[in-house]
């Protein structure tokens, strides 16, 4: 057999049913009776609701808060001391906190004809003003969103390691630096069907969810139902990103409905309420101050971070998450003696920023590393220097950082001294001098950061979040002819996992992977499950999986040994095969004996057959740390703004790479998604709170010819504490383009003494950069000839 | 995101068309390639009780020499252009600008007549065609009318269609032997509209020295006589002649005040002229 365990590159079990458009997604489901539901949405982001008329032909087809009796608003609390708590209500009442917030939901026989009721909903609303700006917003005598609260924070955190040592650092840059709210985009939106499933007293809800049984347990107590009256089932899922581990007020409204009316319902979400009332993600506020040595030491990093989580806590991940996170990821992959950091996460009236692929890493990536560029230009060296000088270095590891978190491995400076030679860092620096024909200006960065992935319960049980990681299950059962079924509770949403799983049992128990089915995505058919998130999946069900295998392999010799007539301790499992001193007996008979002929098995057998189901944690649970060198070569445009990578290399260390094709998967959709907050992507609000872009038209992505292709090399330093020495990498792809682009941008405008500080780096962006640098020297020249 | 109930057409020739725009009453809604009309149908900013769908009708697709001049149909496609279905009389420039609109799927069912009459001032023909010094025919209750394109788009998503009317065709001349022409837009990414569009037609055969700056907030602004930028556009190198400080005073005039604005549609015309081909 072909080696199909961990570490070949196998080609995926999944791609033929995608290839060929045979995906079953949630809008795929047709059930018999099913009507279509859609929402009256607040047209205002910040007003008292003083009424909603429905006409008296509409009233038994528009549900409103009144109607929802008994249904909990979604609460997401923080265990962290001083966490305020918000209330989202399922259909507003009182009052609406975002554009886009519910307020009512319609049923039609289509969508059409609900978007027709709900066109008959007249709402009197009265306007109160709206905070659209978190810094604005967190200022004393700001409009409140939640008036109890007295301000508009959510939590604020504080950290200080020695700050003061670093005060007389001969460099301080002190830079404002932020990321655009961004949208995030899967190609499939949400979507649900749900209904009542009479003969089993159980609602059923299809929707495409990262973390079925998450939504399940909020779902259920939203809704006041025992949790076994609860089945989610979670189909083919287009992409996730974080936006489909949320459990929506949109799901609760469609549960209710389900229990209410006699028929399925079904909401697929448009594009429009995507953008607009959904998904957003990603805006972050920094001011930062690097301390550092003329020879580029680092002496310490001091900084002031907002985030703007917008009008609720969502569930589970709470509003917290994100911000309180900066905190503990900003010193990223270097070694400092001093720190300080303040965060605030603010409440405005904005859709609630959910976590996205790399969460709060791809903004403190972007912060860190533009800050230390800018050291590097102040002390006149090159910018690898100054990361060389502070990386964590190999023999230090496993390393505790300034905030304690808990490096397992790697070789930081050999990730970053392979990208520079890829990338020709003395190459660019001679092109440089000559100059580009076309005019361009052509520049060079890099940025490092480190992923920590699938960490579990204490660290979560810190953040006091409605969902704690413990063991991870698996259930391994053999089939009785010889072949495996998985389940696990995480879910698929890109990742592969319907190959790189059943790669992790044929790796020890040889079974042919065409012969392996893995069955997820159903809280009716697998083991409880935080889900698929925090670059958790390949480490966590991974390692379960492992687990159960080797469970069933043991029960599998043991059959086999009383086959063989051998002593259980004499025999060894080889491709797929039980051997013993004398013969062998492949799993298949194993399989047909225990299932089809127990009259051949002895009455000692051990009864639990051919089947595991088990936990699994790794030695230690704060979590993998999977890193990367990006090196970017780009050429802007000085007199357009136009910025094109011209080449792009990522020197990776994911540890054991169980399928080395789906990581360079991984890799490529995240740098997609890292490109888009770099130089594409925006969610812009006016003064009122009202989001700008509510098309593709108006937020742009990257596209194919935007998108370079990578060049990826792979270091693979085994992770210490996982089954296979496996790291987390889903993420990691989207955290370092913005910092690496926006360093090469800033390369390439130091002639002009320019510098960009803000994602998306658009056109525009680039142009003002450039014009605000030299109206700065034209001053600055005038300044020097007054005093000449 | 779905539109509103409506009625649907697909009448057989220009006259059935006619007289169902004559009719009194239901409003209704031409649509071609469906490409502009088919999202703000979703998005509900049109409510049409009726559509009527033109893109079957024969003579809206017919192509005609005209000796000096070629005519086309509204609703000949982006892709019929660039494939040369419709022959080039052009030294290529009709083929080379349909090629940059959007996707391919799009060029496959985006028509001529629907990309002037949305009148999106991004979009590519209003400025090409302006520059070539192309004309449109419209015909309605009162006969027919046939006017400069330039003049045929009023603002921002309006056109001057009278009502009852409708676009029929283009004309488009021919271009003398040793023009020369350029076009120049600058995009964030492929197939995303312009933000900046510079074009030029010199064709001293005929006497014409065009200039074109577009994707502003409205109509283009048409030099239709860019001595002043261009001299009399015999220069073998035209960029050496192009005036930079002239063209910023021309695009200033028309009202664009935002300097960075100003500096990219001069730079678009500029690299239009630097980019200049011929025969
Ligand atoms: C993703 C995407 C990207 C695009 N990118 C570009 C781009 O880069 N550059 C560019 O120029 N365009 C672009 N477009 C627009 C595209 O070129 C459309 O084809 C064009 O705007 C409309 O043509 P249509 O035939 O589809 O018209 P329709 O959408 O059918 O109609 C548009 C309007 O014109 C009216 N109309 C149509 N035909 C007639 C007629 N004969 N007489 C009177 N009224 C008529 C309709 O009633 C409607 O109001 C893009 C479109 C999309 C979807």
């Amino acid at each position: 057999m072909k080696n199909q365990g961990v570490g070949a590159s196998m080609l995926r079990k999944e791609d033929d049913r995608f290839l060929r458009g045979r995906g079953q997604y949630v809008a795929d489901l047709r059930l018999p009776g099913m009507k279509d539901v859609a929402f009256v949405r607040s047209p205002l982001a910040h007003a008292r609701i003083a009424g909603v008329r429905i006409p008296d032909e509409m009233r038994d087809r528009v549900y409103v808060a009144g109607d929802l009796k008994g249904v909990k608003p979604i609460v997401a609390v923080s265990g962290l001391a001083g966490f305020k708590v918000s209330e989202q209500p399922v259909l507003a009442f009182e009052k609406v906190r975002q554009v886009g917030e519910l307020i009512a939901v319609c049923v039609g026989t289509s969508r059409a004809e609900a978007e027709d009721i709900a066109a008959t909903v007249e709402l009197d609303l009265d306007e109160l003003p709206a905070l659209h700006d978190m810094i604005e917003a967190r200022k004393p005598g700001a409009a409140l969103v939640h008036e109890h609260w007295g301000d508009n924070v959510f939590l604020e955190t504080f950290v200080d390691v020695n700050m003061e040592a670093a005060y007389d650092a001969p460099i301080k840059v002190t830079r404002e630096i932020s990321t655009a709210r961004q949208s995030m985009a899967p190609m499939e939106g949400r979507g649900t069907v749900a209904y009542w499933d009479k003969r089993l007293e159980q609602l059923v809800l299809h929707t495409g969810s990262q973390m079925p049984h998450i939504v399940r347990t909020g779902l259920a107590e939203c809704l006041g139902l025992g949790q076994e009256q609860v089945r989610i089932v979670s189909p083919d899922v287009g992409g996730g990103f974080g936006y489909k581990g949320i459990l929506l007020p949109e799901d609760i409204c469609l549960a209710f409905l389900a229990m209410k009316l006699d028929h399925p319902v079904r909401w697929i979400e448009d594009r429009r309420e995507h953008l607009t009332a959904g998904a957003n993600c990603r805006e972050h506020h920094y001011i930062i101050t690097g301390y550092a040595d003329r020879d580029g030491k680092l002496r310490g990093i001091e900084c002031e971070a907002t985030v703007d989580s917008g009008a609720y806590s969502s569930y589970p991940f709470s509003a917290c998450l994100e911000a309180a996170q900066i905190a503990s990821i900003l010193p990223g992959p270097y070694d400092f003696p001093s720190y300080r950091c303040r965060t605030w996460s603010v409440s405005t009236n904005k859709c609630p920023i959910l976590p996205y692929r790399g969460v709060a890493r791809t903004g403190v990536c972007y912060a860190l590393e533009l800050v230390l560029d800018a050291i590097a230009r102040e002390a006149g060296i090159e910018p690898h220097e100054v990361r060389l000088k502070n990386l964590v270095q190999p023999e230090q590891m496993p390393f505790d950082n300034i905030t304690r978190k808990h490096f397992d491995s790697g070789d930081y400076p050999e990730a970053l001294h392979r990208a520079m030679a890829a990338i020709d860092l003395a190459g660019i620096r001679a092109r440089q001098q000559q100059g580009e024909p076309d005019g361009r200006l052509i520049g060079i960065g890099h940025s490092i950061y480190c992923e920590q992935g699938a960490h579990g319960t204490s660290v979560y049980a810190g953040w006091g979040i409605p969902m704690v990681p413990g063991h991870e299950q698996a259930t391994a059962r053999m089939t009785p002819d010889g072949g495996l079924e998985i389940r696990v509770g995480v879910h698929s949403h890109g990742q592969s996992m319907e190959t790189t799983l059943p790669q992790v049992a044929n790796e020890i128990l040889g079974i042919d992977t065409a012969k392996i089915k893995l069955v997820h995505g159903d809280t009716e058919y697998t083991p409880y499950s935080t889900g698929s998130w925090g670059s958790r999946c390949a480490v966590m069900a991974g390692g379960a999986v492992a687990t159960a295998a080797r469970e069933v392999a043991g029960l599998a010799k043991g059959i086999g040994a009383h086959l063989l007539q051998a002593d259980v301790a004499d025999v060894k499992l080889v491709d797929g095969h039980v051997v013993g001193p004398h013969g062998s007996v492949s799993l298949e008979t194993v399989a047909f004996t225990w299932y089809r002929r127990p009259q051949d098995l002895p009455a000692s057998v051990d009864p639990r057959g051919l089947e595991s189901t088990i936990g699994y944690k790794p030695v230690r649970d704060s979590g993998t740390f999977s890193y990367a060198a990006h090196a970017v070569v780009v050429a802007v445009d000085p007199e357009m703004g136009d910025i094109e990578i011209l080449d792009y290399v990522i020197v990776e260390d994911g540890g054991k790479l169980i399928n080395p094709m789906v990581v360079d998967g991984q890799i490529y959709g995240g740098l997609a998604q890292g490109i888009g907050t770099a130089l594409y992507e925006e969610m812009n609000f006016d003064a009122s709170g009202q989001p700008l872009a509510s098309t593709f038209a108006d937020y742009l992505l990257p596209g194919p010819t935007e998108v370079p292709a990578p060049r990826v090399d792979h270091m693979e330093t085994l992770a210490p504490y996982t089954e296979f020495g496996v790291k987390g990498i889903g993420e990691g792809g989207a955290i370092a383009p913005p910092a690496a682009i926006g360093n090469a941008v800033n390369d390439a405008l130091r002639r002009f003494g320019a510098e960009l500080l803000h994602s998306p780096m658009t056109p525009r962006r680039v142009l003002e950069a450039i014009q605000a640098a030299k109206t700065a020297s034209a001053a600055s020249q005038v300044k020097q000839g007054e005093f000449a | 995101m779905k539109p509103v109930n409506f009625d649907y057409a697909r009448p057989a020739d220009v006259g059935a068309v006619l007289a169902l725009l004559a009719e009194d009453g239901p409003s209704v809604k031409l649509m071609a390639g469906g490409q502009s009309l088919g999202p703000m149908l979703n998005m509900r900013l049109v409510q049409p009780d009726l559509l009527v769908d033109i893109a079957a009708i024969d003579e809206l697709k017919q192509v005609t020499d005209k000796g000096d001049a070629i005519v086309f149909g509204a609703c000949i496609t982006h892709a019929d252009i660039e494939d040369r279905r419709v022959p080039d009389v052009t030294h290529g420039a009709l083929p080379r600008v349909a090629n940059g609109i959007a996707y391919r799927a799009v060029r496959n069912r985006g028509t001529v007549g629907g990309s002037l009459t949305h009148a999106d001032p991004s979009a590519d023909w209003i400025s090409m065609l302006s520059a070539v010094g192309a004309r449109v025919t419209l015909r309605g209750p009162s006969g027919e009318r046939t006017i400069a394109v330039e003049d045929y788009m009023l603002g921002a998503l309006e056109a001057d269609l009278r009502p009852g009317e409708m676009l029929v065709s283009a004309t488009v001349p021919k271009l003398g032997r040793s023009a020369r022409w350029g076009y120049y837009k600058s995009c964030r990414k492929t197939g995303e509209f312009a933000h900046a569009i510079g074009a030029f037609l010199a064709d001293p055969d005929r006497g014409v020295c065009r200039v074109v700056i577009g994707a502003t907030e409205s109509r283009p602004i048409v030099v239709a006589d860019a001595s002043r930028l261009l001299g009399d556009g015999t220069a073998a190198r035209l960029e050496q002649v192009f005036d930079s400080a002239a063209a910023d005073e021309i695009v200033a005039a028309a009202g664009m005040e935002d300097p960075l604005d100003r500096q990219t549609h001069v730079v678009a015309l500029r690299r239009a002229i630097e980019r200049a081909h011929s025969a």
